[in-house]
């Protein structure tokens, strides 16, 4: 059976910590960081990648538009 | 199956979500969390996927987003406090082929902008008014806006808003849907991704009736302040649900006729 697997791409730098791509996130692949950006946020990063489905949902809530998310069929 | 590596998805055939190119690449200053760039970026990708960005003519507010010029690559113009719907007045008229547009939150809108608010909707001036919000003023400190809930608490109702001395919060969708020159009138949210989808669904909608030129499109958003609610964003958007909600129920409020 064909799978969806995803990948997202956080630009770091401009993070802002705000937690609401976590929340959104249906696989629990997002979490926030225990390092600092340059600005001092606790940036999201992708914690588990294996779970992410492309659905973008975290893109979508982001307020700073910082995740460009990508999505593949694989056999 | 192959070793799984994110490497191996991230070409851009496979992009399926990505930053609009309306929006520059200036960080907004907004605090982390704040539903304003949600709304900016929602009307971005908007304006993007109806080819408007060269006829689009925004009218931006005084309040938390009065810098959304530097966010946006359009053409925008700031208004005096409150007074962006009679800016897009005569933008509007001056340019009828053109996208008008004013961003404003609830301060600016539903305080010192009330009489332009409801004349220009009872005018039924071919714009579109997106109105954020969030239940007090954010800029200035957190004191009581319009909008303030019955309770709550700002910098300038300490004890919680009280309906005998301070009124009742404003419905100022519901408000204008009564008025026979605005074309539709929706309460909508961003803070979940079902919600931001559904704004941008009625923004389209609004594109649409103002090239039809069917008179005003009135968009509430919802939305939140972390910062002056003292919360953080999770458990402001939690708040938002339980208490602003029922008092601003989401939803269509007037729709034109055989829609």
């Amino acid at each position: 059976m064909a799978k969806v697997k995803g990948a997202v791409v956080i630009d770091t730098e401009k993070c802002k910590g705000c937690e609401v791509c976590v929340v959104t996130c249906p696989t629990q692949t997002l979490a926030l960081s225990h390092e600092v950006n340059g600005k001092g946020y606790n940036y999201s990063y992708s914690a588990n990648p294996e779970a992410c489905i492309g659905c973008a949902n975290c893109a979508v809530v982001c307020p700073d538009g910082v995740i460009t998310v990508y999505k593949m069929k694989v056999e | 199956m192959a070793e799984f590596n994110p490497k191996d998805i991230i070409k851009p055939e496979n992009l399926v979500y990505r930053k609009s190119k309306v929006l520059t690449d200036n960080v907004m200053h907004y605090c982390p969390g704040c539903g304003h760039g949600t709304a900016h970026r929602t009307l971005a990708e908007v304006i993007e996927e109806e080819e408007l960005q060269s006829r689009t003519i925004g009218i931006t507010p005084v309040g938390c987003s009065v810098l959304m010029y530097n966010y946006l690559d359009i053409d925008m113009q700031e208004a005096a406090h409150g007074r962006a719907p009679a800016l897009a007045t005569a933008v509007k008229r001056l340019m009828p082929d053109r996208f008008v547009f004013t961003y404003q939150g609830d301060g600016d809108l539903a305080a010192i902008g009330t009489a332009e608010t409801i004349h220009t909707c009872n005018r039924g001036e071919n714009i579109l008014i997106l109105f954020v919000n969030n239940g007090i003023y954010g800029m200035t400190g957190g004191q009581m806006a319009p909008t303030t809930l019955l309770g709550m608490k700002s910098s300038t109702s300490p004890y919680g808003r009280d309906a005998a001395t301070m009124g009742s919060p404003v419905k100022m969708a519901d408000l204008v849907a009564l008025l026979p020159g605005t074309c539709y009138v929706t309460r909508q949210s961003v803070h979940t991704a079902a919600g931001v989808r559904k704004l941008k669904k009625a923004l389209k909608k609004a594109v649409e009736y103002q090239n039809k030129n069917m008179g005003t499109c009135f968009i509430e958003v919802v939305s939140n302040c972390p910062s002056n609610w003292k919360m953080t964003p999770v458990a402001a958007n939690k708040w938002m649900e339980e208490n602003m909600f029922p008092a601003y129920p989401l939803g269509d409020i007037k729709v034109p006729a055989g829609e």
